[in-house]
């Protein structure tokens, strides 16, 4: 008798992954349960790596802006703009104010149906595909938009450095405007549906919780540090492309909803409110839309001779739809760039999984590792082999490297 | 190997990230919803191997995710087919002189139809399901 009692209680080990349903992309979790409750979380990312910063370093910028669009296929524009970002800034290039306003755009769009693509997304882990199925439905209007102002649907492959590599014309602004209208009109079918309904805030509400001191103390970004109540956003505190002329304020989760409380909830109200703060973006750079060039240099191979000349270093940051996204990269006056580092958002808000997870059900798992919307092929940049075997770092040792790095960084 | 009645019907699908950058996982999610609405043909996704009549295999097959992908193969039951999405798998696309791969995807494990693009839209992975379809039939009739 008193043996099964100590059987029951003894922690087990449930993995997860690295192929599951409620995965989306390869990742493996190992978690030590007690009954029903997580006492403790592990994870092991590394699958997606593809080795793409090894590829870049062998290939000139302008390659490499079409490589960038593949790091992800949901965050396209995000990489593409971060990088060109870094090299104009290497190279004194300065984009054209109409580009400005044309990436701006762009990525305000891509926000838009990444944010509704995560509630879909976040709805068929809660179990509500009717949900899921309506939120997709609704996506595919801004996919349209995005397909009929790059040509492409994913990968949309627009920016180049020193500007954009197409207009608008006035007939795509009226279908932007068009766009824009019917999502206005949706916004608070969308509230209703999902912040007024019993289940959802039953699910969601004091799951998953993320202090604002943890927070800060993992470095969360993006709408998961927004949740916990850090008033940070890229858009607001470092402008970027047009952001420096308009209005843009980190969106926090709103009194009425009771403040900042850093739960599932929060996450998802922080993202619909994001979406309404995207069509105002979009409005207002419709309306102070400025005229003129939209490249740069339009001369592929004189452009390429300029970034060839480049010396020097700089870092794009852009504040991706999952938290800031940043590009480091180094030129040293060959074809191609000397360094190049990618750190995706999803990279900093992995941490913030172990304390969200303590102590929740199983059940409730994918919801919460859903609310930071995870992208592993964003993250998975580098993969640590020794001895023939993949190594487990600890947190004290990946402190370790991350003080060194920044050392060799500041050397450099 | 006779192929049951209801396989005529109905394809049920597993969808399998072998390192893909998203881009074709969001279209294979955009093309099982409303939008374009394949389930009237009894065409969905399923949330196990062993469930599934068709594979969706998408990304380029990193090292760490071979084994996976084989043994993920193996837990589909006959008869299956596999479908390539998306022109990394075909290929290697972009990343075709990355360190880290063990693709195109037919290095790994047979594949009956391809979808090229990138990613491809989703009018085209309906085509590609359709072509499954029709070389079901064919197997279905030779035998």
């Amino acid at each position: 008798m008193n043996g099964d009692t100590t059987k029951k209680s003894t922690p087990y080990t449930v993995p997860i992954g690295p192929v599951h349903p409620a995965l989306k992309e390869p990742v493996m979790f190992n978690f030590l349960m007690e009954g029903e409750v997580v006492k403790s979380v592990d994870f092991a990312p590394g699958n997606v790596h593809r080795g793409i910063e090894w590829m870049g370093m062998r290939r000139n910028p302008v390659q490499i802006v079409h490589l960038t669009d593949r790091i992800c296929g949901i965050c396209g524009i995000v990489h593409s703009l971060s990088f060109a970002r870094a090299v104009e800034q290497i190279a004194e290039i300065e984009v054209p104010p109409r580009a400005d306003y044309i990436r701006t755009i762009l990525h305000e769009l891509e926000r838009m149906q990444s944010h509704l693509l995560w509630a879909g997304v976040a709805a068929h882990e809660l179990g509500f595909d009717s949900l899921l199925f309506l939120t997709w439905r609704v996506r595919e209007q801004s996919m349209d938009l995005i397909e009929n102002l790059t040509g492409n649907r994913v990968n949309y492959g627009i920016v180049q450095i020193g500007g954009v590599r197409r207009d608008i014309s006035n007939d795509q602004i009226l279908l932007i405007e068009q766009g824009l209208a019917y999502y206005r009109g949706l916004l608070d079918q969308m509230k209703t549906v999902f912040l007024d309904d019993s289940t959802i805030r039953m699910r969601c509400r004091g799951h998953g919780l993320l202090s604002y001191r943890d927070a800060q103390l993992l470095c969360a970004i993006g709408p998961t540090a927004r949740a916990s109540g850090l008033a940070m956003d890229v858009r607001h505190d470092y402008p970027y492309c047009a952001y420096g002329d308009l209005d843009v304020q980190p969106v926090l989760p709103p009194q009425e909803f009771g403040g900042p409380q850093g739960d599932v909830y929060d996450r998802i109200i922080v993202r619909l409110l994001e979406i309404a703060q995207s069509i105002d973006i979009i409005q207002q750079c419709l309306d102070s839309m400025p005229a003129g060039e939209v490249l740069w240099e339009k001369k592929l191979p004189k452009l390429l001779s300029i970034l060839k000349k480049a010396h020097g270093e700089a870092i794009g940051r852009v504040e991706a739809p999952r938290g800031e996204c940043m590009h480091y990269v180094r030129m040293d006056g060959n074809d191609a760039p000397a360094t190049w580092k990618v750190k995706a958002s999803t990279y900093s808000n992995l941490m913030s999984w172990i304390p969200m997870l303590k102590g929740e059900q199983l059940a409730d798992v994918p919801i919460i590792v859903a609310s930071i919307d995870p992208c592993m092929s964003c993250t998975d940049r580098v993969t640590i082999i020794r001895n023939g075997s993949a190594d487990d770092l600890t947190k004290e040792d990946l402190t370790q490297l991350s003080r060194e790095k920044t050392r060799r960084f500041s050397r450099c | 190997m006779k192929l049951t009645k209801s396989f005529n019907r109905s394809l049920w699908v597993f969808h399998l990230n072998t390192g893909s950058c998203n881009g074709c996982e969001i279209e294979i999610v955009a093309t099982i919803t409303p939008h374009y609405d394949p389930e009237r043909f009894g065409i969905k996704l399923v949330g196990s191997p062993k469930h599934a009549d068709v594979l969706l295999v998408t990304g380029p097959v990193t090292k760490m995710m071979a084994p996976k992908v084989r043994r993920v193969y193996e837990q589909v039951p006959d008869p299956k087919l596999v479908m390539c999405i998306g022109s990394c798998g075909q290929s290697g696309g972009v990343f075709y002189d990355s360190y880290n791969l063990d693709g195109p995807i037919d290095q790994v494990i047979p594949v009956d139809v391809y979808v090229p693009g990138c990613p491809p839209r989703p009018e085209a992975i309906i085509y590609g399901v359709v072509k499954a379809w029709e070389k079901l039939e064919r197997l279905e009739a030779a035998q």
